[in-house]
């Protein structure tokens, strides 16, 4: 039943490829999801303080991004825009759509975190001879940055994840560096398999580095 | 006359027909494996909860594979997989086997925090009143539990939804599969991606916004 060799001496010899080309997926990642936060913070802010045409853009952002599938969100940024003329490059499309979708992600986690602080405590920060700015900084942001830290990590490992897609819009990150060697060689499941345990521990070392993070962040 | 031979025709009313079907195969395949993962994640949530450590040793890191792998990779590596082990897939299929068991991996999860939320005093109240294990299950977990967590059931399964996408790699014609192909021959990317983002759109946002609405009414 089990007459299948496991070739291991391709996947070996490419490994340094795919390991150079799983930097390329942390690169855009991490790039995507400080776009991402700088939007998303943006859009949230957006949404609780404005009114009028902007309040509605930033709310059709956030339910588009939440409400579509990733995939679809790719395609929209590689073929859609093709039609009216903007050609970008695969990295552009990744990185575009990833930071599309995280904006959207993190916009409601910032609403939730800068709702989950009570006014009062701006109210007592003001009261106490402090300005607007230094409340703000000194006493909201240090707030709402324990209460999305946690879901801020959760969106980078979906960032990675996500940014496997790439591989559909020709991206050479680590899925698509996977699918260009395995078609080329034909050993399919032995490529995938060896980017799945790559995938598994980069996911592993970002929630650890997280976790070391979070401990020396928030010591009392 | 002269016959005028066009090789792109124009998006017809035929192609929306195209792509409700395509919508509808979508649900197809989101609903039956959001259904067996629902059953699962259960059955591992009651194992991750009762099971402790044991549970955290074996069952727990499996299921973090599922969570920590990106789906495309999964469902590749899947379908190459099912050869060699004697089995003959097709795409459908082994996109619900791969589907039911991310969404397993994820529901697990959300019901071991079901049944968690529902707090030691309450059962060991149920069990002094004369219930039975499964009496107790029944009548005091899942409806405490269960209302708890329900929310965030919807959010994994409307995740599951719009992941089902990613089955058009193995070349199941679904939304996005068929909205590819309608491209190819019609030429107008912008329109028909919007017309697909409008079916996820429609699918996605009257049961995230539910959702949302019921969490804000359970919650006071």
């Amino acid at each position: 039943m089990f007459d299948y060799n496991f070739h291991w001496r391709p996947v070996l010899k490419s490994l340094p490829d795919l390991l150079e080309a799983g930097l390329t997926t942390l690169q855009v990642a991490v790039l995507s999801m400080v776009i991402g936060i700088i939007i998303g913070l943006v859009l949230a802010l957006a949404r609780m303080h404005l009114r009028g045409p902007l309040k509605w853009c930033a709310s059709i952002w956030v339910e588009l991004a939440r409400n579509t599938p990733a995939l679809f969100q790719l395609f929209f940024f590689g073929f859609g825009l093709g039609a009216i003329g903007l050609h970008l490059s695969p990295y552009t499309i990744v990185l575009a759509a990833l930071s599309f979708n995280c904006a959207g992600y993190l916009a409601e986690n910032f609403r939730g975190g800068f709702q989950a602080i009570p006014d009062t405590q701006i109210r007592a920060a003001r009261s106490l001879g402090m300005t607007a700015w230094q409340s703000y900084t000194r006493i909201i942001i240090p707030q709402v940055f324990r209460i999305v830290y946690h879901p801020l990590t959760n969106q980078m490992v979906w960032a990675v994840l996500m940014s496997s897609l790439g591989m559909l819009v020709g991206f050479r990150e680590l899925s698509g560096e996977t699918q260009a060697l395995a078609s080329r060689t034909y050993r399919i499941f032995e490529y995938f398999a060896v980017t799945a345990v790559i995938y598994y521990v980069i996911v592993k070392i970002i929630l650890g580095a997280s976790r070391l993070l979070a401990t020396r962040l928030f010591k009392y | 006359m002269e016959p005028t031979i066009s090789f792109f025709s124009g998006f017809q009313l035929n192609d929306l027909w195209f792509l409700a079907e395509a919508a509808w195969k979508t649900l197809l395949i989101s609903v039956l494996s959001i259904s067996i993962g629902t059953v699962l994640g259960i059955f591992f949530g009651w194992i991750l909860y009762e099971g402790r450590w044991t549970a955290a040793l074996t069952l727990g890191p499996l299921l973090d594979v599922f969570r920590s792998v990106p789906l495309i990779i999964q469902l590749v590596l899947f379908y190459n997989f099912a050869p060699i082990i004697g089995l003959n897939l097709d795409p459908f299929l082994s996109g619900v086997v791969i589907l039911s068991i991310y969404c397993a991996a994820l529901v697990a999860n959300v019901a071991r925090g079901g049944m968690e939320a529902v707090g030691n005093t309450m059962r060991r109240a149920a069990r002094s009143l004369g219930m039975s294990y499964w009496q107790d299950l029944r009548y005091v977990v899942l409806p405490i539990g269960g209302r708890a967590v329900f929310p965030s059931w919807v959010g994994v399964a409307l995740g599951v939804m719009k992941d089902s996408a990613l089955v058009s790699v193995l070349g199941y014609i679904e939304l996005l599969k068929a909205s590819q192909i309608l491209i190819t021959r019609t030429q107008e990317p912008l329109l028909i991606l919007t017309l697909a983002g409008a079916f996820y759109f429609a699918l996605s946002y009257p049961i995230s916004r539910y959702a949302a609405t019921l969490e804000k009414r359970w919650a006071s």
